[in-house]
């Protein structure tokens, strides 16, 4: 099943997940814009060219799987979702109301598209790959990603599949890591230093590409190409910028929290109308 | 039990090659056939639980139905939200076993004592929670938890329990089995204790002390029905469990007679007070420490019908504001 896009390009696309984002995150009073703005471009990508789903037919069982494990940043999903069609737009006018079927945290129930309810971090690898192995054993072709932040990368429940995976060879499994460096309490430098992210992956028999998360030339190329070594399953650390898109959000922790209220909202829309 | 239970999942996963078996790493010489003999229906997921737990709701997702295996604790409270979030919100095929309940790894020390694991368990949206009593009731377990669509905990023993019941069951889950009839007082069981509750039950019947046991294999849901008609039929109920007198049976139980409508019948728990316990040794040693044997049981009957004679039952044991007689 190809992903047709709607006459837009991924660019477009990209653009419509940040809009859609900041006036969700403005309407609601919520937090982790700067997180959404960091993985739209990814987002874009995946949904808009990589991904193998059908927004007819969300159960579709040959579909590839997509887990996004850091699921505070679930507006930026949300939003990619009813842009392809999983769920009318109008549904992300309620994002966060009462009676809605957007909450705050990726939540699967009731919303098409979404394959797992996330927002405690360090449950999306361990499921996708779990996924991963029924699909390997089953000889079955569709493929599993799995959008993981760098904060998450804490979690010791991260790290159990990100050795259980190369051991079984689950080549059909991409984990992407969203690498904005700037998690809940500071940089991630500040808190928990990853530094050297990659040869850790490495290190644990991944095959890994480095990317500018916000190149899109660079991530369709990534994402197209996996995977990179048969018999290996791929992780791609994506530089990003939290924040991305809007000047006076790009790597500021604050924007983890605060949501884009009068001329912040404002000045933000401007911003992006004008890209 | 352990046993019954690798027996009957192994008969199970010839005929369904949906069933997988996904270990932390534990098992030896319990899995190995099962592993030998279906290594594609069989997964090692190394000491990580909550990989285990995680991967199990992926392949359940799939088609898959999935039973994690560990020991003690290791299945359940040491990946307690991977459970939650991800097999229960989720609706997950996925069944949690955990060999050695209560003090089945007695020796092995506190962090080996599955003591509060019900409580828990049951505490969870749409989690099934079952502790067979005996070798013929985990047989018939293993089997209704696989076919059950749905999470489920499976709370199995060690090796080597004998058969309670001398004929075979008629197993359902969520429906208690009744081992002995008797209407002086009831004895609920949960679990290994089986064969305790029906020798202490014989022992009273010796002493003139008729004595109903129910074997409540489910835990949730919970079999109200035959709660309520113990309360109706018998003049005492006593529970009986290896666990946490916090949350497990006993409450369970209390939950049930407190909120039903006219019932006032003595009730007593018999189980772990919430405390570690202080001391160390075999299951059998460590159930005497603690009261869980047919003496302590017998104790416990004799002193709840001795207050049902003498009208300081239940409902007349309320502490008075005032004194009645000036």
């Amino acid at each position: 099943m190809s992903n047709n896009m709607d006459n837009i390009s991924v660019r477009e696309l990209a653009h419509r997940i940040r809009k859609h984002c900041v006036t969700m995150t403005h309407r609601a009073n919520a937090s982790h814009i700067g997180s959404c703005l960091s993985i739209a471009d990814l987002l874009a990508a995946l949904y808009g060219k990589v991904l193998r789903v059908n927004a007819e037919w969300p159960s579709w069982p040959d579909r590839d799987r997509f887990f996004l494990s850091k699921g505070h940043a679930c507006a930026a999903l949300y939003a990619v979702l009813a842009e392809r069609g999983f769920f009318p737009l109008e549904w992300l006018d309620t994002f966060y109301e009462n009676g809605s079927l957007l909450a705050g945290h990726v939540t699967h129930k009731n919303v098409p598209g979404v394959e797992l309810s996330t927002g405690s971090l360090g449950h999306g690898l361990p499921v996708a790959t779990g996924m991963a192995l029924a699909a390997k054993r089953d000889g079955r072709s569709h493929r599993v990603f799995c959008v993981l932040s760098d904060g998450e990368c804490d979690e010791g429940s991260t790290w159990e599949p990100v050795l259980f995976a190369p051991h079984h060879k689950l080549s059909n499994l991409t984990a992407i890591v969203d690498y904005n460096k700037i998690q809940s309490l500071g940089t991630v430098k500040e808190v928990i230093d990853l530094h050297p992210l990659a040869d850790k992956w490495r290190a644990f028999g991944w095959a890994v590409r480095e990317i500018d998360g916000h190149d899109f030339a660079q991530i369709e190329k990534a994402l197209e190409e996996v995977p990179y070594e048969l018999d290996r399953p791929s992780c791609i650390v994506a530089h990003t910028v939290k924040g991305k898109g809007v000047s006076f959000m790009e790597n500021k922790l604050l924007w983890h929290y605060r949501a884009p209220l009068g001329t912040d909202f404002e000045t933000a829309l401007a911003e992006l109308e004008e890209k | 039990m352990r046993t019954a239970f690798i027996e009957a999942l192994l008969e199970l996963a010839k005929r369904d090659e949906r069933i997988v078996l996904i270990t932390g790493d534990l098992g030896f010489g319990v899995v190995n056939t099962f592993m030998e003999q279906l290594p594609r229906q069989f997964v090692n997921a190394g000491v990580a639980e909550q990989n285990m737990t995680g991967m199990a709701v992926g392949m359940a997702l799939s088609g898959k139905i999935c039973l994690t295996y560990s020991i003690a604790n290791f299945p359940t409270l040491r990946c307690l939200e991977h459970i939650r979030n991800d097999v229960c919100y989720h609706n997950a095929n996925v069944k949690i076993v955990a060999i050695g309940g209560g003090f089945a790894y007695g020796s092995q020390g506190v962090t080996h004592h599955a003591t509060e694991d019900m409580a828990v368990m049951r505490a969870l949206p749409g989690m099934v929670v079952v502790a067979p009593g005996d070798p013929m009731e985990a047989r018939h377990a293993t089997r209704a938890v696989v076919e059950h669509p749905g999470p489920c905990y499976l709370r199995i023993g060690k090796a080597g329990e004998p058969n309670v019941h001398k004929t075979e069951i008629e197993f359902r889950l969520g429906k208690a089995l009744q081992l002995r009839d008797g209407d002086d007082v009831t004895i609920i069981s949960t679990g290994g204790l089986l064969q305790t509750a029906v020798h202490a039950a014989e022992r009273l019947a010796e002493i003139g002390v008729e004595t109903c046991v129910l074997s409540m294999h489910t835990l949730k849901p919970l079999d109200t029905d035959a709660i309520l008609a113990a309360a109706s039929e018998t003049r005492a109920i006593v529970t009986l469990e290896e666990h946490s007198i916090i949350g497990g049976l006993g409450s369970a139980v209390a939950e049930v007679l407190a909120e039903a409508d006219g019932v006032k019948v003595p009730f007593k728990r018999i189980g772990l007070p919430s405390s570690f316990s202080p001391y160390m040794g075999s299951q059998e040693y460590l159930r005497a420490q603690h009261g869980l044997t047919e003496d302590a049981v017998l104790k416990v009957v004799a002193q709840l019908l001795e207050s049902t004679r003498s009208g300081n039952g239940r409902a007349n044991t309320q502490p008075r504001l005032t004194d009645p007689t000036t």
